[in-house]
């Protein structure tokens, strides 16, 4: 009947994996934001699939907090992202470079 | 009978300062305090604003010490009118330093010997000031000179009337202080700040030997106090006694210019002339015998142990004039000069001290006073006449152009010469007597006759270049026309010639002309008897008119050669010539100078580049070692700083890796054992 947890730490892992090789190749900010996005969503799998296992609430309960502080994490994030364009019109990480040596 | 004598002169002596009171509530000495700190405000209000008092800056601060002038004759006519043995009078202002068994009060010491030295400096500082008011003219830093002046005289004042070692300590310094500020007046010329330095650094030297006397007199006595210290002195065990004798007269060496630190004295004529009447002349450098002449009780107990202090003092002081005079044969510059002259008559006065002649030396101390300070201010009124040319042998022929400033440096020439009945005379005469009467120091007496005469020979080439012969200054100077001084000038001129030539008498007044050499009978000697121990000897060694003759006569000797060698034709090249290196050592100052720049001047350069050197390479090495290794530390590490978001991710992630592979190495391991 059910689904092995195997299955979805796989399915997890290569989200993880996808979000953060996104993270390390892509240059454009809101790509790289979507991807942390992916990460962080890739664990709240990984936490609900225990919590199955377990047969208790806490995963699930530690995910929606995952949940409410990616939103807020995403709130500022936008906002940063839209006054450094406002800035700098572009959205390319590599542009932001006022403070390298 | 000829060592009783000294112990003898001792116990008639009394002890100094033995009966203390307080002055009556509303009397003069009541109100002594304000004698220095009325010139203090004043001084304190021209600093602060001078600059918009202007031209009227001269008025306060004559006004100011005028006024302390007029309460320091009003407490000596009060001390006067006293009983002899209720004249030393203490008033207390406050407490100065309270702490454990040590108090110094804010006191104030009345008696003969400072109400003497009050009227001194007040009646004299009065004159120079009024002199300045002429001088000064057109200056542009004028009121700025009166409120040092005026300081000068407050800090001199606070010297005199000190109550203890530490108070007139605090007076020692400031007058150091003042000295300097006047003698670098005009500091933009750097020779004048260089002077100002070395009479700075000099001086310093000496205090340190006064803050040892000091502490030696702390640690036996237990308080710094005239009054509850010198009743004392005569228990003083003898190396005591001696300790502080000749700590005391390292001190008075400094301030009062004496071998081995007079060099300061002459480089202080950088100063304006007022400034070298005032200070390096009639009342500052004269502090040091002041000093020995308060502290006599304790030359008294030294005088009676192993070894006699002041015999010392009195031999410095007198090879100190034997030096200084031979110095003036030859110096040109009409002020450096006068400053050897000066150290050479406070060398006589060192002598008078130091055999324990205190009155003697006092009273020329008052003479001196008067006509040095006369000197100084003919030779400022002759200074402004040629626009401040200084070289004696382009003057010549001023007597008739300067009759003022010519009659009273003849005053002033006869009683620095010793020619009776001018008031250098007496009081020269005295010190010699003293050094006649005292057992062993017979050689004292002969040198100082000699230096009667080379005194009175280059006193007179002073007056004779000056004032007589041709009127050199037309083909040597461009473009001057001599005038005399204007009135403000001239009348502190005829001021002090009068009391160069009457100055003798306060001294002589009671007895006869003849037996001048019993000063016991004398004014000053009894007056003073309250403040002073005199250990003087009575034994002459030889008659006493025969000395009094050979004195006279090595004077006039001495005004004879001068007649001869510069108011008659003589080949001076010639002359120079054949007196070789005797006219070269002279005219180099015995090359002192040129001995403590090598002894003293050239280790000490070395020893502070090398502390320099340390400073640069070792500790501000070490420092910017420091530094540097942090800069190249930061130079290297920053290339870590990419500034790539990715990278960073990239070493968190390998980080991450990192550090779970170790953990899981680790729990392998761990699992394994």
């Amino acid at each position: 009947m059910a689904v092995p947890v195997g299955y979805y730490l796989v399915l997890a892992a290569a989200l993880f994996v996808v979000g953060l090789v996104g993270v390390l190749v892509r240059r454009n900010i809101i790509i790289m934001f979507m991807c942390i996005e992916l990460m962080l969503n890739s664990v709240n799998l990984t936490l609900v699939a225990f919590s199955r296992l377990q047969g208790n609430i806490e995963g699930q309960v530690l995910s929606f907090f995952v949940m409410v502080v990616a939103a807020a994490e995403v709130t500022v994030g936008l906002a940063l992202i839209v006054n450094l364009y406002r800035l700098r019109a572009s959205t390319d990480a590599d542009d932001v470079d006022r403070l390298r040596w | 009978m000829l060592a009783s004598s000294a112990v003898l002169a001792t116990e008639e002596g009394g002890r100094a300062l033995a009966e203390v009171m307080s002055p009556a509530a509303g009397s003069a000495a009541d109100f002594a305090w304000l004698i220095p700190v009325v010139p203090a405000v004043s001084a304190a209000l021209l600093l602060l604003f001078g600059k918009r008092i202007g031209r009227f800056s001269a008025a306060i601060a004559i006004t100011a010490i005028g006024t302390s002038a007029t309460i320091a004759t009003l407490v000596f006519v009060q001390l006067a009118s006293l009983e002899a043995e209720q004249r030393v009078l203490v008033r207390t202002l406050g407490t100065w330093i309270s702490t454990g068994r040590f108090t110094v009060d804010w006191e104030l010491l009345i008696d003969p010997l400072s109400s003497i030295m009050l009227l001194l400096v007040t009646w004299v500082g009065l004159l120079i000031h009024v002199y300045s008011l002429g001088y000064m003219h057109g200056d542009e830093r004028y009121s700025r000179f009166f409120a040092y002046l005026n300081l000068f005289a407050a800090s001199m004042l606070i010297l005199v009337l000190g109550s203890s070692f530490l108070t007139l300590f605090v007076g020692w310094e400031l007058v150091g202080l003042c000295s300097y500020l006047l003698i670098g007046f005009w500091f933009t010329d750097r020779a004048n700040a260089t002077a100002a330095k070395k009479a700075f650094v000099v001086n310093r030297i000496g205090d340190v030997g006064f803050m040892i006397a000091m502490f030696v007199v702390f640690a036996t006595f237990g308080s710094l106090s005239f009054a509850e210290v010198l009743p004392e002195a005569s228990t003083l065990a003898g190396g005591t006694a001696i300790a502080i004798g000749l700590l005391l007269f390292v001190g008075a060496t400094g301030k009062s210019a004496q071998i081995p630190l007079f060099v300061w004295l002459p480089d202080a004529m950088a100063g304006p002339t007022p400034v070298s009447a005032l200070i390096h002349a009639a009342t500052m450098v004269t502090a040091g015998v002041y000093l020995i002449a308060r502290a006599s009780p304790i030359y008294a107990a030294a005088a009676e142990s192993a070894f006699d202090v002041g015999l010392l003092v009195a031999w410095i002081g007198v090879l100190t004039a034997l030096v200084a005079a031979l110095i003036a044969c030859s110096q040109n510059d009409l002020k450096k000069i006068l400053a050897y002259s000066t150290v050479s008559q406070l060398g006589y006065m060192f002598v008078a001290v130091g055999l324990g002649a205190q009155a003697a030396g006092i009273f020329h101390l008052l003479t001196h006073g008067f006509f040095k300070a006369l000197l100084f201010l003919a030779a400022g009124s002759v200074m402004h006449a040629l626009a401040d040319e200084t070289d004696i042998w382009k003057m010549g022929g001023l007597r008739k152009v300067m009759p003022f400033t010519f009659w009273t440096s003849v005053v002033a020439w006869l009683a620095i010469a010793g020619i009776p009945p001018f008031a250098g005379y007496f009081s020269k005469e005295e010190i010699l007597t003293a050094a006649l009467d005292t057992p062993g120091a017979g050689g004292i007496w002969v040198v100082g006759a000699i230096v009667a005469g080379i005194t009175a020979f280059y006193m007179s080439r002073w007056l004779f270049l000056i004032f007589l012969g041709d009127r050199r200054y037309e083909r040597e100077l461009d473009d001057v026309h001599p005038h005399e001084s204007p009135l403000s000038m001239t009348l502190p001129l005829v001021v002090l010639a009068v009391l160069s030539v009457l100055g003798g008498l306060i001294n002589v007044l009671p007895r006869s002309f003849v037996a001048f050499w019993a000063p016991e009978e004398g004014f000053l000697h009894s007056w003073l008897e309250p403040s002073v121990t005199e250990f003087v000897g009575e034994t002459a060694l030889l008659p006493e008119l025969l000395a009094l003759g050979l004195v006279l006569l090595a004077g006039a000797l001495g005004i004879a050669l001068a007649f001869r060698l510069y108011l008659r034709r003589t080949d001076h090249a010639a002359l120079r010539g054949r007196l070789g290196w005797a006219y070269q050592a002279s005219l180099r100052k015995f090359y002192v100078d040129e001995l403590y720049e090598h002894t003293v001047e050239a280790p000490g350069r070395l020893l502070a580049d090398g502390f320099a050197t340390f400073d640069r390479r070792g500790v501000d090495g070490l420092v910017n070692g420091v530094a540097r290794l942090t800069a190249g530390l930061g130079r290297s590490g920053r290339r870590a700083q990419t500034g790539f978001v990715r990278s960073y991710a990239l070493a968190v992630l390998l980080g991450t890796v990192l550090v779970t592979v170790l953990f899981m190495g680790g729990l392998l391991l761990g699992g394994l054992g």
